[in-house]
């Protein structure tokens, strides 16, 4: 079912909590490179499908299919665990909203940044260190915070340091959970540029799940809307954005103050 | 029937010639719990480092004076034994004196402090100065099994970590060590890698110890009775502790001379000997110590 060059496929993914359907014949694809937004409501279903494609839950019925890096094709309901963690912790990355879920409080910046990569078996303190140092600068925090405690950051650079983390081992796919999620309005603004400059010069697939048009907007190239666990649009952001064909679209698009 | 007589006919041909066996079964521990715990050692010995669960029981000690050692110990003795049992190293401390009475007492072994001449050693925190030879059998007495419990404290995740080998986080702790003191500056309980598959805590030996664990000759068995958990290194396994490449474990110890047989490659132990900071170094191990005093004396 997969095509060629696809990075990940999903087809007629189904989840039920209950009487509720968080997934009802879901179908999605990514291709390497490719920033694709999930937008909706609440409940809609947006979350469930990330945790779905990531591998973090398994779908009722349905099939998602993954290209590893060696351009091998494998089903992530058959793959073994030690196969599926082991391509979250290198080949994939996973960015949540809230940056304390994923890092070590009590671990120093430099160590959370070197986490991934000691994961993948370096040995040597002195290039882990000049990595992190390299990361830092990158997500732009004062590389001489490199050994203080991230309970000491802000929100908007522990989301930050939360991407330097994830991003250090190139992975070829992120994905991503409101990454914008309470932050101000300022500090998003600049998030989002960050993560838009980043993932353009690294050439990361990423998944993207939002409740805000404006985010997806920016960032994403594909959209995704859903409704009650059900895809009702999708196309290129743009388009979909300008031209809403769907009536839920439309609302949402015409609820935003001034997209 | 007679009490006696029936003890007998319940009693194998092996404990009836003992007097001590009227009040307790054999090293205390009654048989089938030692069943229990043999069957747990020989899976431990079957997979080296990886933490085995088992029944602990109630001992007359509290939990942290080595119930899990003593467990060990009991399960495995035998009426040939030669036991000797060390605290810090020292034959003389309240813990090992009244485990070491303690198994005189319901096992009715021979008990030594010569290393040499132990079959079994039950150790807290040490490994002795003299090369162990085969056939001996070294029990620790382990307080927290899990090397990375004070990283992830969710043991069902550290299992998760061990079960497929995804050790990355304890270099994590070694880094932070590196970033905070220059250096790694875990000196007891250093992290170890077992035939190079299962991270495993030595117990809070101390990290001068270490290389010992690598290819001993003897039997090493790892008792904690609290967490419920055994392990063990069979004789001549690798035993490997982490470190980085360009910051090497390094076995750490007092740079002196015991005051006492002037030996200068042993552990030593600070003695402050006045309320004016006057201190001396002494060998943590007694039983090296005395032998070499004696030697020289003789000499």
């Amino acid at each position: 079912m997969m095509e060629d060059g696809a990075l990940l496929a999903a087809r007629g993914l189904e989840l039920h909590f209950g009487a509720i359907p968080a997934l009802d014949g879901v179908d999605a694809d990514l291709w390497p490179g490719e920033v694709l937004a999930i937008v909706g409501e609440s409940g809609s279903g947006k979350t469930t499908l990330l945790d779905v494609l990531s591998g973090r839950m398994r779908p009722d019925a349905g099939h998602v299919q993954v290209r590893s890096a060696d351009g091998g094709v494998s089903d992530l309901g058959t793959m073994p665990a030690p196969a599926l963690r082991a391509l979250h912790r290198s080949d994939w990355g996973f960015i949540h909203q809230n940056p304390r879920d994923a890092l070590r409080m009590r671990v120093s910046a430099g160590g959370n940044v070197g986490e991934r990569m000691m994961a993948q078996g370096s040995r040597h303190y002195g290039s882990i260190r000049a990595a992190a140092i390299d990361w830092l600068q990158q997500v732009e925090i004062d590389p001489s915070r490199i050994d203080d405690m991230p309970g000491t950051f802000s929100g908007g650079m522990l989301q930050r340091l939360q991407i330097a983390r994830t991003l250090v081992t190139h992975p070829r796919l992120v994905f991503m959970d409101e990454p914008t999620g309470g932050l101000d309005v300022s500090v998003q603004a600049r998030l989002l540029d960050l993560i838009r400059t980043l993932v353009a010069r690294l050439g990361i697939a990423v998944v993207l799940v939002t409740h805000d048009i404006a985010v997806a907007r920016l960032l994403a190239g594909r959209i995704m809307v859903m409704q009650r666990g059900r895809v009702v649009e999708t196309g290129l952001t743009d388009q979909v954005l300008d031209d809403p064909q769907h009536g839920y679209t439309q609302l949402l698009v015409s609820s935003v103050l001034s997209a | 029937m007679t009490e006696d007589t029936m003890t007998d006919d319940t009693m194998t041909e092996d404990t009836m010639t003992d007097d001590t066996m009227t009040d307790y079964t054999f090293a205390y521990l009654d048989e089938q719990t030692k069943r229990m715990i043999r069957r747990a050692l020989l899976k431990a010995v079957a997979i080296p480092g990886h933490q085995v669960p088992f029944g602990s029981r109630e001992m007359p000690l509290p939990y942290g004076w080595g119930t899990g050692g003593i467990q060990v110990t009991a399960s495995i003795l035998g009426r040939d034994d030669v036991l000797k049992v060390i605290d810090q190293g020292a034959d003389d401390t309240t813990n090992a004196v009244s485990i070491r009475r303690f198994f005189a007492r319901t096992a009715g072994v021979a008990t030594t402090t010569h290393t040499a001449d132990a079959t079994i050693i039950q150790t807290r925190h040490r490994i002795p100065e003299h090369p162990l030879h085969e056939g001996q059998i070294l029990v620790f007495q382990v307080p927290m099994p899990e090397p990375m419990s004070k990283l992830q404290p969710s043991r069902a995740e550290t299992r998760r970590m061990h079960a497929m080998a995804e050790y990355g986080l304890m270099h994590v702790k070694l880094y932070e060590d590196i970033t905070r003191y220059g250096h790694i500056a875990t000196s007891y309980d250093y992290p170890v890698m077992v035939h190079g598959r299962y991270l495993m805590s030595p117990s809070p030996i101390p990290a001068f110890d270490n290389p010992k664990l690598h290819r001993s000759a003897a039997l090493q068995l790892f008792g904690a009775g609290r967490e419920k958990r055994i392990y063990a290194i069979p004789p001549h396994t690798d035993v490997v502790s982490l470190d980085f490449d360009d910051h090497p474990f390094r076995a750490i110890r007092a740079p002196h001379a015991c005051a006492l047989c002037n030996d200068a490659t042993t552990y030593l132990d600070e003695v402050v000997t006045d309320d004016r900071g006057t201190r001396m170094y002494v060998c943590s191990d007694t039983d090296h110590c005395t032998t070499r005093v004696a030697a020289q004396e003789a000499a």
